[in-house]
């Protein structure tokens, strides 16, 4: 069974400079052909008059360029149109595609799946592109750019590299040692130093991070001024809103950009004991966002303040004349902005250490999974008390790097084992 | 007229004579000279890691290995001791004229007739072979098994000369290398090397570091049929600077480099001037002396196989401790053989397109006695069944190093000489020497291959596994070791079984697959895999190439 003819809008939203309309699938040239007339030779790029199919009305003049399956980013034959990049024009072409049989629009990143499914991209790659094209502040956009570039791919590659020369060690005392002496230490460190440094990675903000924004909860109690503070911060020039503000019934959620780092600011119900039924559910929540929270501001008394890893204390009302400001707090007026930007850059300071550098390479949840049973094995091999077994935990953590991105057979691991050591008797 | 004609008394060649014969057939065995039978024509030993695997495994079936070795024992060590009991590795030293005579044994015992001829063409009748034709006649037969191991098209280097021949004086089997290579079965040539051997009267025993026999007394077979016999002692020693020296300075001298020899040797078993080419940083590398029988003079020194000429190898040994005034009783050489790519034989060992026509042993790119041997019952039982309409017998690689090779040959075929390691089976934890009547006990039964008294002993080896007191038992201790290892491997099972639900049509056309480079294409054609997991496991199958041809055979139901 053949797949279907996909296309879409591959470039953003109209209006734009140029907007480029994908087609791909085993019909992509017979269609193409039937709108540009003629199409250029593979890998080319020619100019031509785009029409109707049906009606030949002209729709545009644009630049028509062919790719050949397999060799082409699905897999499959695609032909990409860079049109004008108004709405108008845009969307009579995709009206014109969808008037073709056997074409259909694709579904949210079925180009992606079809390039994996065609064996153009393994698994961490396409998750990559998958992010990249969710990807909203810069950050996010190298991480995502970095794995959809195999950078995660390489570094997983080396520490199985380094799995597999342990292995060989193991597996070779196991297959080719007379002497039948106890598990030598220095294998057993060494596992557990490749689970220390995987556990090192295991330990640094996900991608998920990155995509959720950091969350920086304000809190303190009734009256202290958070509701202020918020409106202050994601007025002032240096937060850009990025989405409108979500308010839910017991605290608003604030999407922010702060020097290019997506920042959720959140604002929650006052911390006290209560008697009011209600009021304690939203109070409940403030402390369980104070919990989740990953930077937490502090609006209240310092020596109340929650234990928190990353607490910033705020001396707010500052422009209130006749109180001192305790140290160790920022003082802030929400009135006059005094304080904010000192704020905002304490903000961004804990939230850079939560994420990734701009040129880190970040995992998501199932990457992260996968590598914490690949640290765990390697870790309980190091602990081991028998050579066999120690084998097997290594041999677990090497499935675990298996699925994350290729598979190594046992092959892999003789061809480790006798390109280091001399073998036989 | 026989059920079964086996070609080559060899290691395979006994077992599938044997084996067939234990099912009920009528079973010829074709050798050159009565004597070859069970002819140890490289080391005097049995079993080792993995290799002992196998001889259990065999054993369990009643095959002929395990109780020749223990008839003829003279030095045992359980390898592997401080490892983990799934990797303790049983190896006897055993006397050739000894391990010869039990085998001539237990070949009459199972009924297996010898025929003195050398058989030089199969006879077909259609696609299907029919019998075999000889130096004596034609013999017919709806089963034929070859086991001619390194016999087919051999051939002997030793330093410039090139001699004809699968073992040293003997003939190899030219006209039948012909008709195996025009049916296209023909794969390529391998290589393998042996030491020389060593006048033991000549070495200075008091001065080499001694390897005793284990005290533990301990047996091969399940089954303790025969006193064994006195225990005796190998010995250490080790190459040194003046040994590399003289090897190096003869390197031109040695087929191996001056590209006389085609064939690929094993990585793993490497020649002596091959060690001390590729490792040159090693000052000393380990030889086993080890004696060939008790009223024999020779001694097999195990770990400097060589086909240098006869002076250089005289000149290094003579350099090594304790060998100073050895005297050379017969020198080493190289032996260059022809084989088969074993990805054209089903699990059972028939050739695919040629039903009737069973290979086993060397022949399959194989190396090592005990790997033949094993291959030798598959197909034997095998064999029998096709002659006589019994059930096949089928090993998998979650319970056997037998069904771990079998499935490693078949699919992943071989590109140099394969041997058995632990490293192979990745249910390694499960499948130990200990408990092989606990894996394969029910298949043994089940392929009625078995006298009474090893039915017997099954029987109640169960029988004491369902009791309490079973905890206490060295195999019961060793099944509580390991017992959340074989739980967890138990689930990463399913996931794999779930993979073999995936059927792959056998005329899927993988050419026709996007994706797909002309490398994942040749190999995925050459191994025609039937499932998805077994697609998984052949070399060099990236996962992309893997999701594609998911993707490929899910069109394809859909369709």
């Amino acid at each position: 069974m053949a797949a279907d003819t996909i296309f879409a809008l591959s470039s953003g939203r109209p209006p734009a400079a140029v907007s480029i309309i994908r087609i791909s699938g085993p019909r992509a040239h017979e269609a193409a052909k039937s709108i540009a007339g003629s199409l250029p030779e593979p890998r080319m790029a020619a100019v031509r008059e785009l029409r109707h199919p049906d009606s030949g009305e002209l729709l545009d003049k644009a630049l028509v360029l062919r790719f050949d399956g397999p060799a082409s980013s699905t897999g499959e034959d695609i032909v990409e149109f860079q049109c004008h990049g108004g709405r108008a024009v845009v969307d009579a072409l995709l009206r014109a595609l969808a008037s073709i049989e056997g074409l259909r629009e694709a579904r949210p990143g079925e180009f992606t799946r079809r390039a994996f499914e065609n064996g153009r991209i393994d698994l961490t790659e396409a998750e990559g592109l998958a992010d990249l094209i969710e990807a909203e502040t810069e950050g996010q956009r190298k991480a995502a750019l970095a794995i959809a570039e195999g950078t995660l791919r390489k570094q997983v590659g080396a520490w199985r590299d380094r799995l597999l020369e342990l292995t060989a060690r193991a597996e070779r005392a196991i297959d080719y040692d007379e002497d039948d002496e106890a598990i030598d230490p220095s294998l057993l460190r060494a596992c557990e130093g490749l689970a220390e440094e995987l556990q090192l990675w295991l330990d640094r903000p996900r991608v998920e991070t990155l995509k959720d924004g950091v969350r920086v909860v304000v809190a303190g109690p009734p009256n202290a001024g958070k509701s202020s503070l918020i409106n202050a911060l994601s007025g002032s020039d240096r937060a850009i809103v990025t989405d409108i503000p979500g308010t839910t019934r017991d605290h608003i959620e604030v999407p922010l950009s702060v020097a290019g780092l997506p920042i959720l600011l959140t604002d929650t119900a006052g911390l006290r004991a209560t008697e009011d039924p209600v009021e304690r559910i939203g109070v409940a929540r403030a402390s369980m966002l104070t919990e989740a929270a990953d930077v937490l501001v502090w609006l209240g008394d310092p020596q109340s303040a929650p234990q928190h890893p990353r607490l910033i204390r705020v001396h707010a009302k500052a422009d209130l004349s006749g109180r001192p400001v305790p140290s160790g707090s920022t003082p802030v007026s929400s009135v006059t902005g005094a304080g904010l930007q000192q704020l905002l850059e304490q903000v961004e300071a804990s939230a850079r250490s939560l994420l990734p550098a701009a040129d880190a390479i970040t995992v998501n949840r199932r990457q992260a999974s996968l590598l914490e049973d690949a640290a765990f094995a390697m870790r309980r091999a190091g602990a081991a008390g028998e050579l066999a077994i120690a084998a097997e935990e290594l041999r677990h953590a090497r499935v675990a790097f298996d699925r994350l991105t290729g598979a190594a057979g046992v092959e892999d691991v003789l061809d480790a084992l006798f390109s280091r050591f001399c073998l036989g008797k | 007229m026989f059920d079964v004609l086996v070609i080559g008394a060899g290691h395979a060649g006994c077992e599938a004579a044997a084996a067939a014969a234990r099912r009920g057939a009528r079973v010829g065995l074709l050798t050159f000279r009565a004597e070859d039978a069970g002819q140890m024509s490289c080391n005097p030993s049995i079993g080792g890691v993995g290799k002992g695997h196998l001889v259990r495994e065999l054993d369990v079936f009643d095959g002929l290995m395990a109780r020749a070795a223990d008839r003829a024992a003279i030095h045992r060590r359980m390898l592997n001791r401080s490892k983990g009991a799934a990797v303790w590795g049983p190896r006897v030293q055993a006397d050739r004229k000894l391990y010869r005579a039990a085998i001539a044994d237990l070949l009459a015992e199972n009924h297996v007739e010898l025929v003195l001829a050398e058989a030089t063409e199969l006879v077909f009748s259609g696609h299907r072979v029919t019998g075999v034709n000889t130096n004596v006649g034609m013999l017919a037969s709806p089963a034929v098994v070859i086991a001619t191991g390194t016999f087919l098209d051999g051939r002997l280097f030793l330093g410039e000369q090139v001699l004809e021949g699968g073992r040293r004086g003997e003939r190899a089997s030219v006209a039948l290398a012909q008709q195996v290579r025009e049916i296209g079965l023909g794969q390529g040539r391998l290589k393998t090397g042996t030491p020389p051997r060593l006048d033991g009267r000549t070495i200075d025993w008091s001065r080499l570091e001694e390897q005793p026999s284990d005290d533990e007394a301990w047996t091969m077979s399940a089954l303790e049929d025969h006193p064994s016999p006195p225990q005796l002692r190998c010995a250490i020693t080790r190459t040194n600077a003046t040994t590399h020296d003289i090897i190096s300075r003869n390197f031109d001298r040695s087929p191996l480099f001056a590209g006389a020899i085609e064939g690929r040797g094993p990585r793993y078993c490497p020649s002596i001037e091959d060690k001390v080419k590729r490792f040159s940083d090693r000052d000393a590398h380990q030889i086993f002396l080890e004696p060939e029988g008790l009223d024999d003079v020779l001694v097999y020194p195990n770990g400097i196989s060589t086909s240098l000429p006869e002076d250089v190898q005289l000149a290094f040994v003579r350099s090594i401790e304790g060998l100073e005034r050895v005297e050379v009783a017969r020198p080493g050489y190289a032996v260059e053989y022809e084989f088969v790519d074993p990805r054209r034989l089903n699990a059972t060992l028939e050739v695919r397109e040629i039903p009737g026509l069973f290979l086993a042993g060397q022949i399959n790119g194989t190396t090592g006695y005990e790997e033949a041997a094993a291959q030798g019952l598959v197909a034997g039982l095998n064999a029998s069944a096709r002659a006589l309409g019994l059930d096949d017998v089928r090993f998998d690689r979650r319970t056997s190093y037998i069904g771990v090779m079998v499935d490693d040959l078949i699919l992943q075929g071989v590109t140099e000489p394969y041997r058995m390691m632990t490293a192979r089976a990745e249910y390694r934890l499960s499948l130990r020497a200990d408990n092989a009547t606990t894996r394969l006990g029910e298949a043994a039964l089940a392929a009625d291959c078995l006298s009474v008294v090893r039915r017997n002993h099954i029987t109640d080896h169960f029988e004491r596994r369902s009791r309490e007191t079973w905890a206490e038992t060295p195999e019961g201790r060793a099944d509580a070791t390991y017992a959340p290892y074989v739980a967890r491997q138990q689930r990463e099972w399913e996931v794999v079984q779930r993979d073999s639900c995936v059927w792959l049509p056998p005329d899927l056309r993988y050419s026709q697959i996007p994706g797909l480079s002309t490398e994942m294409v040749e190999r995925l054609t050459a191994a025609r895999p039937e499932t998805l997991d077994q697609a998984g496991r052949i070399p060099g199958i990236t996962p992309a190439a893997l999701s594609a041809v998911y993707v490929a055979a899910n069109r394809r139901a859909a369709a």
